[in-house]
């Protein structure tokens, strides 16, 4: 070995690094560093291991399912390589424990994480202790690694994120066109209502003409009477939201001037009356009451979870998935939320949602596709992890030698791009504008006298800027905090600040003022200058404020946040995803001495019998009760 | 020579395997709910056809092991191991495959080694063990195989195991793959291949000829391309070399250099070109880097099991027909070389 290789070998050796994420690229990450000759590993994760997991995170089995990921990781690279160190930790990396002097331990950071919230909450602490980072994400077989170093290139939030998909309140529940339109309004207004928190805002009541009368008449209808037949309720609950809510909705003329009418569907066209006393099934069913394995389709003799069902199955499905969880999980109900493994809430959004897209003349999916867009999958094979794992310790074998002029980003394309199938790029530098990085104002725009703190701080503070211990402030005056050493007066201070418009607050907040907003434990702080603006469009800002100051770096052309069914091979902004692939589109990551315009015709190739879904972008309702008109 | 027999218990679980396949040709619920997320990658149909797919691999390092690993995660039918050589400390690098138990692993060779830490990752994938020599075999045993896959194999071996699998009727996709210091080649022959692609919206009928292994490896060198990877060339000077030599791969060192470089002199005035066609650098390298380099072996693993699956599902288009890794410049690049270039 050459002194270039033993220097090599020497740092390796003696680095202590740590790994965000024990999941896909966890896996392969952790074997590689181990092969590499890595010595001191710690590793974070929160998860607990998944049969769905175990196509690719190959260092767990079977039998591990349920276990701590982090620690299983670690036992299983000890196996051959038992002699260094591996720290695991089953703890979320946002737990206060993680500050900044325990990042500062480390000499680069390694990110397999899945989601952005948690990213950029690294790339602030990794800011703060001024350790490098490098970031990475896979969805199917694209992948892309990053590095960051504070002050050398661009910090992981340079450039814009697109933030988890939203959409308007009125599109889900009156005038859908899409079919993740029908699934949002199936998981998180119907599934929310019937079995969900009852206390919780719904926006599934529809606007009639007279608003009064109809809002007492559907708070019965969900109200399930003592001894009701399971059976007829279920009839009650479709009629109520497939036939009368859309006859509501008919009537108001407005709306469907310039869009396809729905048309109202009734149980009793659908399905014979006889229905209950044919199938006799759930009645019939063994007394125990519990039971969270229940699953409607082998009652009604459905197998194959890609089948396309018809309205009839749909409804079917509707009415037994009901039944079931009426008469097998009556204890759950009123605390379910939607869970993707729950195979018979699964069933039930989906069959919920296919009759609404019949209803709207939407296409109808599989209980298979159904599932991808409600529980947020994210398609992922081993290939792709085990690629972007070996290119991570490259990049990390730079930074420990601090080689920084050979530091990359590295894009694994499906397709090759002038003859690239792994394409690297040199960083950028880092963006002036970063509010991040480089503490630059922001600017909100916002009806100070309508929008409350509780709007800034769930909007704009959490989700937007991703601060996870926020801290809020208006010249010297603290208007709220989070934090456990509050005492009883000051957390009903905040409280009751968080209810106050804006302009009611005890120190105004108007046109012109300027609020710091801080998290102490990612060291990060912000500006934002407070505009007034009276309207805003319910479309296109469903939120009610804009901030804005986050100016694109200069080798950016702006990107785009969603894609649709159909699009081929533009790479997919996806974001919430189960096995981390944050993907910027193509054109805007190429740095400028690449001519070559990369969208020539891009083939999507596919063979003739399959439909490879694309997953859409995780969805969100506003839970905020509509705006009047 | 004995003729090569499975063991028992192997058979009876081919077996009973075949009788779960009776049942017509969907996919189990244990096989839906396992393979869920890549069946959303490429289809359940894609998915069916891997699980009836049956590979064989021969010679067995860090890539190969890596390019296994993945095979068996993706479900194929069965893996088939040829690798007789005894397990000693320089193959515990890069082969997270070897537990580096002594006691374990005494007196066996690689390939049974592996064998049974391949079957640890999927219970449902076929793994067994091939002894004796792969350049040995009929053509008529390759026929058992969808995909043969020979890691760091002479020329000479290459040249015939890729010429017995074009001789079959049925089409047996063909690959090479070599790992020195940071670098990786892959190769791929999968003779004519149809496939259909989506353009714009519609469906078109495509059709890849791919170049036997002989006819890839013995291209004019001039009229390739400037911008070809400089790999190409290396390889085949490390391909002549380690046949005049009789050397294996990884058999060399910095004292071979100057044979290196007289080799590749004569190829460069057989071919008419300058020497600097091939840089001196990348061949010290390539002898020198006897060590598989883990990250590489993980890349280069990797980009081999996507082309076997995409060949095994008949999804995506297939790479044609070099494909080049290396890790100091970052790049992974495919490279089409046939004799077309003189056309």
């Amino acid at each position: 070995m050459d002194t270039q290789q033993q220097q090599q070998q020497s740092s390796i050796q003696g680095a202590k690094v740590l790994m965000v994420g024990a999941g896909g690229i966890g896996c392969e990450l952790l074997k590689t560093l181990a092969l590499s000759g890595f010595q001191d590993i710690h590793i974070i994760d929160m998860d607990t291991i998944e049969v769905s997991n175990l196509n690719r995170q190959f260092l767990f089995r079977r039998s591990h399912v349920g276990q701590s990921k982090a620690k299983v990781a670690r036992d299983a690279v000890l196996r051959f390589r038992p002699h260094i160190n591996i720290r695991s930790y089953h703890a979320n990396v946002k737990n206060p424990e993680f500050d900044v002097d325990f990042f500062k331990q480390f000499d680069v950071v390694l990110n397999g994480l899945d989601n952005l919230d948690a990213r950029r909450h690294v790339n602030r602490l990794c800011l703060a202790a001024d350790v490098p980072l490098v970031e990475s994400g896979t969805t199917g077989f694209l992948g892309q690694v990053t590095v960051h170093v504070k002050g050398k290139t661009e910090c992981y939030e340079c450039q814009t994120k697109p933030a988890p998909k939203t959409y308007p309140v009125c599109t889900i529940t009156s005038t859908p066109t899409k079919f993740v339109h029908c699934i949002v309004w199936a998981k998180d207004l119907l599934f929310a209502k019937l079995f969900g928190d009852k206390n919780q805002d719904n926006d599934l009541n529809v606007r009639a003409n007279n608003a009064a009368s109809s809002s007492k008449e559907t708070e019965d209808v969900f109200e399930r009477a003592e001894d009701e037949d399971i059976d007829q309720y279920g009839r009650k609950i479709y009629d109520h939201v497939f036939g009368y809510n859309i006859e509501a909705a008919l009537s108001n003329e407005e709306t469907w001037k310039n869009r396809t009418r729905p048309r109202p569907i009734y149980s009793k066209e659908v399905l014979p009356e006889s229905l209950s006393q044919q199938n006799g099934t759930t009645q019939n069913c063994s007394a125990t009451d519990d039971d969270s394995t229940v699953s409607a389709m082998p009652l009604l003799g459905l197998k194959n979870p890609q089948e396309l069902w018809g309205l009839t199955q749909n409804s079917l499905v509707f009415i037994e998935a009901l039944k079931l969880f009426f008469a097998k999980r009556k204890k759950e109900i009123g605390h379910l939320t939607f869970d993707k493994d729950d195979q018979l809430a699964v069933e039930f959004v989906t069959a919920a949602a296919n009759i609404r897209a019949e209803s709207f003349g939407i296409p109808l999916h599989s209980l298979f596709e159904a599932k991808g867009i409600a529980g947020n999958i994210v398609h992922a094979v081993a290939t792709t992890n085990a690629i972007v794992a070996g290119l991570i310790v490259i990049e990390a074998i730079k930074v420990l030698k601090k080689d920084a002029d050979k530091y990359r980003m590295t894009y694994c394309l499906e397709h090759p791009s002038r003859k690239m199938l792994l394409m690297p790029v040199e960083p950028f530098e880092p963006n002036p504008a970063c509010y991040v990085c480089s503490k630059t104002p922001l600017v909100l725009e916002v009806n100070t006298q309508k929008s409350k703190l509780r709007d800034l701080v769930d909007k704009i503070v959490t989700a937007k800027l991703g601060m996870n211990l926020p801290l809020i402030m208006h010249g010297a005056s603290l208007l709220y905090e989070v934090g456990d050493d509050l005492d009883d007066i000051m957390v009903a201070n905040y409280n009751a600040n968080l209810e106050k418009s804006l302009s009611e607050l005890p120190s105004p907040v108007i046109n012109g003022s300027i609020l710091t907003v801080e998290d102490l434990q990612q060291e990060l702080s912000c500006k934002i200058n407070v505009k007034h603006r009276e309207e805003f469009d319910e479309e296109k800002e469903p939120e009610g404020m804009v901030l804005s100051g986050w100016t694109q770096s200069p080798a950016t052309n702006g990107e785009s946040a969603s894609t649709s069914n159909n699009e081929n091979e533009k790479a997919v902004d996806v974001t919430e995803s189960s096995s981390g692939p944050e993907m910027a589109s193509k054109k805007r990551r190429l740095s400028e001495t690449q001519p070559e315009n990369d969208k020539k015709e891009t083939e999507n190739v596919e063979s003739d019998d399959d439909e490879i879904m694309e997953i859409e972008n995780p969805v969100m309702v506003s839970k905020k009760k509509k705006r009047v008109e | 020579m004995k003729k090569n027999s499975l063991d028992k218990e192997v058979l009876l679980s081919r077996f009973s395997r075949l009788n779960l396949r009776m049942d017509g040709e969907e996919l189990t619920e244990q096989e839906t709910a396992l393979y869920d997320r890549q069946i959303r990658v490429w289809g359940a149909n894609a998915q069916r056809r891997l699980t009836k797919s049956h590979i064989l691999v021969s010679g067995i390092k860090g890539t190969v092991a890596e390019f296994c690993k993945n095979i068996v995660l993706a479900g194929v039918g069965s893996v088939t191991l040829m690798d007789d050589s005894l397990v000693n400390e320089e193959a515990l690098n890069a082969n997270f495959l070897i537990p580096p138990d002594e006691n374990a692993y005494r007196g066996k060779t690689v390939a049974e080694i592996c064998c049974d830490s391949l079957k640890d990752f999927n219970p449902m994938v076929l793994v067994s063990v091939e002894k004796g020599d792969l350049s040995a075999r009929s053509t008529e045993f390759f026929e058992k195989f969808d995909v043969v896959v020979i890691g760091y194999g002479s020329l000479a071996t290459k040249k015939a195991v890729n010429e017995k699998c074009r001789k079959l009727s049925k089409r047996v996709a063909f690959y090479t793959v070599d790992c020195r210091d940071s670098c990786g080649e892959i190769f791929v022959d999968l003779q004519d291949y149809k496939y259909t692609k989506k353009k714009l919206e519609e469906k078109v009928e495509c059709e890849l000829n791919f170049p036997s292994f002989q006819e890839a490896v013995s291209v004019p060198w001039k009229p390739i391309p400037r911008r070809t990877a400089k790999l190409y060339f290396a390889m085949r000077v490390i391909e002549v070399f380690e046949e005049n030599e009789g050397r294996k791969h990884g058999e060399c060192s910095l004292l071979d250099l100057p044979t290196v470089l007289e080799i590749k002199k004569k190829l460069c005035e057989a071919n008419t070109v300058s020497e600097s066609h091939v840089p001196d650098s990348l061949l010290e390298r390539l002898i020198t880097g006897t060590i598989e380099f883990p990250p590489a072996c993980a890349i280069v693993g990797g980009i081999l099991a996507q082309e076997v699956i995409k060949a095994v599902s008949g999804k995506g288009e297939p790479l044609k027909n070099f494909f080049y890794y290396d890790a100091q410049d970052g790049k992974g690049v495919m490279e089409n070389i046939s004799n077309s270039f003189t056309s």
